[in-house]
């Protein structure tokens, strides 16, 4: 049953196949037996997940369910989660309840849908192999002695190591489309404000956008569907009307004008991974796409900028963790300082550590101009990029990351070579565009990702395109060898 | 560009974050390290350019002014480290 | 030496908004520790603000009485520093596009002059929560207590120029300020409650100096008295200073009122760098036109308007409009009786006198006045039909703020009406002079200049034979023609 995608849990739920109780418990017994390995959940939550589904049981028998009604998920420990624990990967908030649900979780609920548990993030979301994480790191199911990309690892391995049909994550700077791709996942950044950030704990409020990773374009519509939409308690909201993003997944893609930007194949991109990407747009020619060269000269910028930005957005948005009314308190503080300094320097790691003294050094008196202010106006150059880009082609396609997952540790200790991991997929943050990640293809047994870009609020396009692709070639279907060993054993 | 520990002590002391002797130096050369990388903005010709602090250029939508929000003071004073009387309670404030 | 007091004012209103500036939660006063603060007032992780559409109806209106440019872009920022009372860890407030930029107000000095003092901007922001350092925990040795009730509250912060010269200057700046948001009806105004609060930037120069002296920042400033109080105590300090040869120390300073002085604040020296960036949670505010046109034609008429229509439709003297002007309340108050009595001097009198020291004596506003305006509008037309002296006016007066009723009733009760017939005066005056055989002896030898001082030894014992109600003007006719014929 943890073969099946969403699209097929809806229609097995409804055919009667199985009950939401029966894959719930068969789901949570996986992720007992195998997630050792993985360390993709922070928080299991089967008492609740099968209570769940005992009530969307009901619901489907009564008729009228929502798609989701029933079928299995789990959330990044990013969102608030009312009566679970909602750690956001950090020491910090290691005993934080919150007693309200994000919008998202709120939907997700509402539309019947059963929560398995929280999913393994880098702290805070500050990071790009999950490393950083206080649980520990997550494994890739592809090689556990590689990293999965992060922040949303953890939820991009639960899919991968079929321990969740889907999840939700978030992406900042790349951490929903970077781990999808080292993981053979299918995973979506929505254009900036199409899903709500109420109750997602905040790194960097101009940048944070939630998503969904599934094991295919069709099952991230599903999911999106029920994600996206306006919510007046977040401002940043966009007030668009609510879609179902399935509709159009089988739409015509001939005469599409797909945009190559020469930038994201030159330095720095791994030559195997490069002729995969080609491989890829070679199939969408075939499918009647038309390739077209195009420029954006300032992604070179686009890290530096980002890396200014993100740490003085998240320099202010993490001052709350106090140690005053919630989270890490340290013991016997002597004064008020006292408190302050040791909560915080016991309660982050070193990443935010240096994330938060970054952000602090480029907004501090005499560098705000020469840094925050300098950021925020490249930030205009490389919107305008995309903005001129898209005048000319429909969509942007490329890599989603330089390379495929690298080994545990190796870039640990060296944090520019971990935020130059996110070259490709930062510049869409800063432009508020929306990009997924789709598997195309295997480098020595390691997934790659093609990455593609649409232009803002364009998602159901992207989601078309890339279930167009999917039609057409079985790269999704890839299983990670050990999975498909597992699950050819269990066959037999 | 390496940064010196005395400006890595004044950052830790703004941004509330204790940053023991011991670390101190490897603290200075990571952010080092990441200023160097956004050093390349320097170089860059931005004159006349508008910052941009939001991706999309919407405007803000006002809350009408009503109350919507019950006491749900004991459910939030649970989370808190320390509590009494309904107050969170911290090491004494001095002005 | 001349010296010369520089002053400029950050004085913060509070807004009187029924939930907070960017939550849902309820902004009353005096409510339990804690209980009207919300998810979002606490800084729970994932929350996010939205901002109240009346604090800026407020605000603008605030720009408007004030004769300022309204900001049709105005954008939040992120004010950063750690507080307990400051739960998010920075201040969201508004810096470099506030939502009322510059403007002039004119001020009323208690001699009668005038003086334009300009506004450099007022901008919106948040109230921070309250530290209470006096009591004591059973759970832990000194510890503060936090209340984030307040946090969050809508304020408006009104920065002026440095154009103040005198203490006087100050409290004439401050009052006015007090009188436009109580007009506009956008704040109580209670500086006891912490509804209008005030910081003082205080310098002092050599007379003739163009130059601004080292200034030092006045924190939190209760009551007007203590403003006047605190900044002639710290300009005194500075002068001590200054004429020792010394130099100013740029500091914040509190004042204690029980002292009556100034100290400085330890805790606040180590220099604080707020990293002011916009805050990326909000989008910029908008106002159009329309918005801000139809604020400005529902404005309501503010305290010059006021004080000159009082002086052109009821003649009265520019001090008076002006006292009567200053709070809404007391020219509401002050209409009211001019108009029921036809009499507004003795209107303008009465609420000045005895209504004044009633209602200082009682601690209490003109609002919870114990007379109604219609009450002594009722007294004052007793008095002009001379149906009672204005001395037994006061009595009446005093017998209504205790609750006696109307004046009719108190003068009916009381037996007050005035004796105006003849023949009982007549009798009371032949009583009084056939009980003073002495005095009317020095009254007959008396230069006749003299005589009419010395009548008022017989008026007085009248007047105490009638228990006050005899017609003073009858008993001087009856009098004087009583006394010439004798002799």
């Amino acid at each position: 049953m943890h073969q099946f995608t969403i699209a097929e849990i809806i229609r097995g739920l409804r055919d009667k196949q199985f009950s939401s109780v029966e894959i719930t418990r068969h789901l949570l017994d996986r992720i007992q037996q195998l997630d050792s390995n993985y360390n993709s959940f922070i928080t299991v939550t089967g008492e609740m997940a099968l209570a769940q589904a005992a009530a969307a049981d009901q619901r489907l028998a009564a008729g009228e369910a929502p798609a989701l009604c029933g079928v299995p998920i789990a959330h990044k420990d990013i969102f608030c989660t009312s009566g679970v624990r909602t750690s956001c990967g950090s020491r910090m908030l290691d005993n934080f309840v919150p007693p309200y649900d994000a919008t998202v979780v709120e939907k997700f609920n509402s539309a019947g849908s059963v929560t398995l548990g929280k999913t393994n993030m880098d702290e805070f979301a500050m990071g790009s192999s999950n490393e950083s994480s206080y649980y520990g790191p997550v494994k890739n199911p592809w090689n556990t002695d590689c990293v999965p990309g992060g922040s949303s690892g953890g939820s991009a391995a639960a899919v991968a190591a079929l321990l969740a049909p889907g999840t939700t994550a978030t992406d900042t700077g790349g951490s929903i489309r970077q781990p999808a791709a080292m993981t053979n996942t299918t995973g979506l950044k929505p254009t900036y404000g199409r899903v709500s950030r109420w109750g997602m704990i905040a790194f960097a409020s101009s940048l944070d956008q939630a998503g969904p990773i599934a094991r295919n374009a069709e099952d991230c519509a599903y999911l999106l569907s029920a994600m996206a939409g306006h919510d007046d308690r977040d401002s940043t909201s966009l007030n668009r009307p609510e879609q179902d993003y399935t509709l159009n997944l089988n739409d015509s893609i001939t005469g599409l004008k797909i945009g190559v930007p020469k930038e994201y194949f030159g330095e720095g991109l791994s030559t195997d991974v490069a002729a995969r990407v080609q491989d890829a747009l070679n199939e969408f020619e075939k499918l009647g796409a038309e390739l077209v060269d195009i420029t954006l000269p300032h992604t070179d910028l686009a890290v530096p900028a980002y890396y200014v930005i993100a740490p003085a957005e998240a320099s202010a948005n993490l001052s709350r963790f106090d140690g005053v009314r919630y989270g890490h308190r340290c013991d016997d503080p002597k004064d008020l300082r006292d408190l302050y300094m040791r909560s915080r320097g016991e309660g982050f790691g070193d990443e935010v550590q240096r994330r938060i003294l970054v952000g602090t050094y480029a907004l501090s008196a005499g560098y705000y101009d020469a840094y925050y202010n300098k950021a925020q106006q490249v930030r205009r150059l490389i919107k305008q990029d995309f903005v001129q880009a898209f005048e000319k082609v429909d969509v942007i396609m490329g890599p989603t990351a330089p390379s495929p997952a690298f080994g545990l540790g190796e870039k640990k200790s060296d944090p520019v070579a971990m935020y130059l991991e996110d070259i490709f997929t930062i510049a869409t943050n800063l432009a508020g565009l929306p990009g997924m990640s789709l598997p195309c293809g295997l480098v020595n047994h390691m997934p790659v990702g093609l990455q593609i870009i649409g232009n803002y609020l364009e998602e159901a396009r992207m989601l078309n395109i890339a279930h167009r692709y999917q039609q057409v070639t079985d790269w999704h279907k890839v299983s990670a060898p050990s999975i498909a060993e597992a699950a050819a054993t269990e066959g037999e | 560009m390496a940064v010196d520990s005395q400006t890595v002590e004044k950052l830790a002391e703004l941004a509330r974050i204790a940053i023991s002797a011991e670390t101190i130096d490897e603290v200075s050369n990571r952010l080092g390290d990441v200023l160097q990388l956004v050093d390349q903005l320097q170089a860059v010709h931005t004159e006349g350019v508008a910052p941009m602090a939001h991706p999309l250029d919407e405007v803000q939508v006002l809350r009408a002014d009503q109350v919507t929000e019950a006491d749900r003071r004991e459910e939030f004073l649970q989370l808190a480290p320390q509590s009494e009387a309904g107050l969170y309670l911290v090491p004494k404030v001095i002005d | 030496m001349e010296w010369e007091i520089v002053i400029g004012l950050e004085v913060h209103v509070q807004l009187s908004t029924k939930s907070k500036l960017f939550s849902g939660a309820s902004t009353r006063f005096g409510a339990p520790p804690n209980t009207q603060a919300c998810a979002i007032d606490l800084a729970m992780p994932g929350t996010l603000p939205v901002p109240n559409e009346e604090a800026f109806r407020y605000a603008t209106m605030f720009g408007l009485a004030m004769n300022a440019e309204i900001g049709r872009r105005s954008v939040f920022e992120r004010k950063n520093y750690f507080y307990p009372d400051l739960p998010k860890g920075y201040q969201t407030t508004q810096l470099a596009e506030p939502i009322v930029g510059s403007g002039e107000i004119e001020i009323h000095l208690e001699d009668g002059s005038s003086k334009k003092v300009r506004l450099h901007h007022a901008h919106l922001e948040e109230d921070a929560g309250k530290s209470l350092h006096e009591a004591v925990f059973e759970s832990g040795h000194g510890m503060s207590g936090i209340d984030l009730n307040r946090a969050g509250t809508p304020l408006i912060e009104i920065v002026s120029e440095p154009d103040m010269r005198s203490a006087a200057e100050a409290v004439a700046y401050l009052k006015k300020i007090h009188s436009i948001v109580t007009y506009l009806g956008i704040s109580d105004g209670d500086m006891s409650q912490g509804s209008l609060r005030c910081d003082a930037n205080v310098s002092v120069r050599l007379k003739g100096e163009q130059k601004l002296g080292t200034r030092t920042e006045l924190k939190n400033i209760n009551s007007f008295r203590f403003v006047e109080r605190a900044i002639k105590v710290e300009a005194e300090r500075q002068i001590d200073i200054l004429e020792d040869g010394g130099s100013i120390v740029q500091e914040t300073r509190l004042y204690d009122s029980d002292k009556n002085e100034t100290r400085s604040m330890r805790s606040k020296e180590v220099a604080n760098d707020y990293r002011y960036f916009p805050c990326p949670d909000l989008l910029p505010v908008i106002l159009d036109d329309d918005y801000v046109e139809q604020l400005r034609s529902a404005l309501p008429e503010l305290p010059d308007a006021k004080a000159a229509r009082f002086q052109s439709d009821y003649k009265l003297s520019a001090y008076d409009a002006d006292l009567l002007t200053q709070e809404r309340a007391s020219a509401d108050f002050f209409e009211t009786v001019a108009k029921q009595s036809g009499e507004p001097k003795l209107a303008a009198n009465w609420i000045g006198g005895e209504l004044a020291a009633l209602l200082n004596r009682e601690e209490l506003s003109i609002g919870e006045s114990p007379v109604s305006a219609e009450q002594l509008a009722g007294l004052i037309a007793r008095v002009v039909d001379n149906t009672i002296s204005s001395k037994i006016a006061k009595q009446v007066f005093e017998a209504m703020a205790m609750g006696e009723g109307d004046a009719d009733q108190v003068i009916e009760k009381r037996g007050l009406k005035q004796v105006s017939d003849t023949g009982s005066i007549e009798k009371m005056v032949d009583e009084v002079i056939a009980a003073s055989g002495a005095q009317v002896e020095n009254y007959r030898n008396a230069d006749e200049s003299k005589r009419p001082k010395m009548m008022g030894y017989f008026v007085g014992q009248i007047m105490k034979a009638s228990k006050g109600q005899a017609n003073p003007q009858m008993i001087n006719k009856i009098l004087k023609e009583k006394l010439d014929a004798l002799l």
